[in-house]
């Protein structure tokens, strides 16, 4: 466990705090968090415009802006419009919201080497994904199935790590163990399929955005509006929960109300991302680390801000996926790459007794 | 840890070893029982006198008789190897770690020798399990001793949750690189998909017998080794003061394991829980003494995955589940008990 005084907001004077009023409100805003902020989406949009360029079929940067208002090539139009902006735009989303599931998921169980990829979440989200496609259930409700499997994995962690109260230890190791029986049960499903639907299946199943379409993107983007601001709400909840549930209670806060709000929020946001992805394995892990290291401790601008590190990560990867080899490889396998040795090293790291 | 729960009023010793042998004896008795079923059960029944017939008096003009021979006794014969492989490599691996949850599906043993194994099929076009077995092995090694390193350095040592963690984490990218490799060829795919799920079926005993040698070393070599691991169990202190050459007595240990698990894993693909499972349940039927937990795995494992692999028959007939998936659906309720039981962190 990292020291709880990483995971609270510091005290004192911090030059960089600044009051806001609106109205009657008034926001106490971190100005370096904020610019932090605004260079990340800065460079989303970069990375963005690049990645607009790339491919089989090159485009300069004008043709793009043409195809873009709808006045290029025929050619351009599609590839542009149809393919490559869609794909772009689901990455820069769904990187985003495994980054905001793995920050609330790493506050909640207070052990930052945990997120829900390794406890189950986002097993229990594609195993709910893959029994809803393979009954050939309507695909338009996929996200809300995927959603469901995600709040189910987390009650049963939840209900089996609860002996008189929750436990970190005994939870993460609950955690690996229905993580193994969810995804026993995913390959089980998996292997009933014809080989050329179970090649699509696999592949989904170590994370991708290929074949995103703009159904995707509207989808990602209203859950992303509802959730997200829903999340900067909560950080200040999470941050007072840091304190251990007797503190939090003294201060009046409402515990097990808090803690249900943040879990159905992060299980919405892992859920939606993994019906249009699959489970893209580590975003969630690495992203509040390195957001944490950036801006300092989680707060409501933190929290943005690895959003948009979630969104610049996963779109970057996914373009050295598509890119960098001579064969398209999953988005999953790229962000392993970098997520375990990364967690690796965080493990190496851990100096307290675990 | 079972050194910890150590009998306090054990029986006198002679009437406490003659209870386990006849124990030994019962357990035997039903995988017996178990074996004869494994020949029975399945898409298609076949009585008694056939499955007999088909072992002792072959006639190749029996369809059920050929069935038997052809499919059931390999599949039979496999689980019997490898179940006990997997379950005395648990338990070595327990001991030796003094880890509750050590077993070498989670520690990543498994997905090396898989990982190793695919690639070498992949990148060599190795096509004789002679030939890969050897991946296999190295995969093996490789995997556990970059899961040992990791879960031990640091000043809290190798915790069991630290290890658990290298190892699942360990295990993801190994797997998502397999998974890249496969879906590269998606002949691979279609070929590996059902050993990577861990299953009997299907099997040449060509390939079993190639690598049985590894697992007769290791079993036989792991079970003569009894009095090694109890000492080794009571810690490093105390089985140094014992005069005990700790350090070259892991790397045995070591070996003997990856030995075991590199041929499970070539001769059936990874199956997890078995080595975690069946020495915790032996541990609790004859108590802490390696040199009667080790025979028990012997028989217990076979007798524990050749169940599952019936049980996947009946459960989905006409086709049916892999055993690697019923052993983990079986094996992970049984992790999960484990974690809730026992004070595992604190150890």
């Amino acid at each position: 466990m990292i020291p709880v005084k990483s995971l609270i907001p510091r005290q004192g004077k911090n030059p960089n705090l600044r009051l806001i009023q609106v109205g009657g409100m008034a926001f106490r805003v971190n100005t370096r968090v904020m610019l932090l902020v605004g260079m990340g989406i800065t460079t989303l949009f970069l990375l963005g415009a690049w990645g607009l360029t790339l491919g089989s079929f090159r485009l300069p940067l004008d043709a793009i802006a043409k195809a873009l208002k709808g006045v290029g090539s025929r050619d351009a139009d599609f590839i542009v419009l149809d393919l490559r902006l869609p794909r772009l735009l689901a990455a820069m989303m769904v990187g985003p919201m495994f980054a905001m599931s793995g920050a609330i998921f790493q506050g909640l169980i207070r052990n930052p080497l945990v997120s829900p990829d390794i406890i189950g979440i986002n097993t229990g989200a594609s195993l709910a994904a893959v029994f809803w496609i393979v009954t050939r259930q309507p695909v338009s409700l996929l996200p809300v199935a995927a959603f469901t499997g995600a709040l189910m994995a987390a009650a049963s962690i939840y209900v089996l790590t609860w002996r008189g109260r929750i436990s970190g230890a005994r939870l993460i190791l609950v955690g690996i163990g229905v993580n193994a029986l969810l995804s026993a049960t995913t390959t089980w499903l998996i292997l009933r399929l014809p080989i050329d639907h179970a090649s699509a299946a696999v592949l989904w199943m170590v994370g991708t955005l290929y074949g995103s379409d703009w159904v995707d993107v509207l989808v990602l983007a209203s859950a992303l509006a509802v959730l997200a601001p829903l999340g900067i709400g909560l950080m200040w909840s999470l941050g007072v929960l840091q304190f251990g549930d007797l503190t939090a209670r003294s201060l009046g806060m409402p515990l097990e109300r808090t803690r249900l709000a943040l879990i159905v929020v992060g299980c919405a946001l892992s859920g939606v991302a993994v019906s249009v992805a699959g489970p893209v394995g580590f975003v969630a892990f690495m992203v509040p680390h390195l957001a944490r290291m950036l801006a300092g401790p989680m707060t409501g601008g933190v929290f943005a801000l690895a959003g948009v590190v979630g969104g610049v990560l996963l779109l970057g990867a996914d373009l050295v996926s598509q890119h960098a080899f001579p064969l398209s490889l999953p988005v999953g396998v790229v962000t392993a790459a970098l997520g375990a040795p990364y967690f690796l090293f965080l493990l190496y790291q851990t100096h307290a007794r675990m | 840890m079972a050194i910890t729960q150590s009998v306090p009023h054990s029986p006198p010793t002679t009437r406490w070893a003659a209870a386990r042998f006849v124990g030994l004896l019962l357990v035997a008795g039903a995988l017996a029982t178990v074996v004869l079923m494994s020949l029975r059960i399945g898409s298609i029944d076949i009585t008694n006198a056939d499955a007999y017939n088909a072992l002792f008096h072959y006639s190749s003009d029996s369809y059920e008789q050929t069935v038997v021979r052809t499919l059931r006794l390999p599949r039979t014969v496999i689980g019997l190897g490898v179940g006990a492989a997997l379950a005395v490599a648990g338990a070595a691996m327990q001991a030796a770690t003094r880890n509750p949850l050590a077993e070498p599906s989670l520690l990543g043993v498994n997905s090396g020798a898989a990982f190793a194994v695919v690639t070498a099929v992949y990148l060599g076009h190795l096509t004789h399990p002679l030939q890969y077995v050897w991946f296999a092995f190295g995969g093996a090694l490789g995997a556990s001793v970059l899961v040992y390193v990791i879960g031990s350095v640091g000043s809290g040592g190798a915790t069991p949750l630290k290890l658990a963690l290298a190892g699942v984490i360990v295990s993801a990218q190994l797997g998502s690189w397999l998974t890249a490799l496969l879906l590269l060829n998606k002949q691979t795919l279609d070929v590996v998909r059902f050993w990577l799920a861990g299953s009997l079926a299907g099997r040449d005993l060509a390939v079993f017998s190639s690598v049985l040698p590894f697992l007769v070393l290791g079993v036989g070599g792991m079970v003569m080794l009894g009095n090694q691991l109890n000492i080794l169990s009571l810690g490093e202190d105390a089985a140094l003061s014992l005069g005990m050459r700790t350090g070259r007595m892991r790397a045995m240990v070591a070996l003997l394991v990856v030995l075991m698990a590199g041929a499970s894993v070539a001769a059936a693909g990874p199956i997890s829980f078995v080595g975690l499972a069946v020495p915790h349940l032996v541990r609790a039927l004859v108590g802490p003494d390696y040199r009667w937990v080790l025979p028990f795995c012997v028989l217990v494992g076979p007798l524990l995955l050749l169940g599952a692999d019936i049980a996947g028959r009946v459960a989905a007939r006409p086709s049916e589940l892999q055993v690697g998936i019923v052993t983990a659906l079986v094996g992970a309720p049984f992790l999960i008990a484990l974690a809730r039981h026992r004070q595992v962190a604190d150890l």
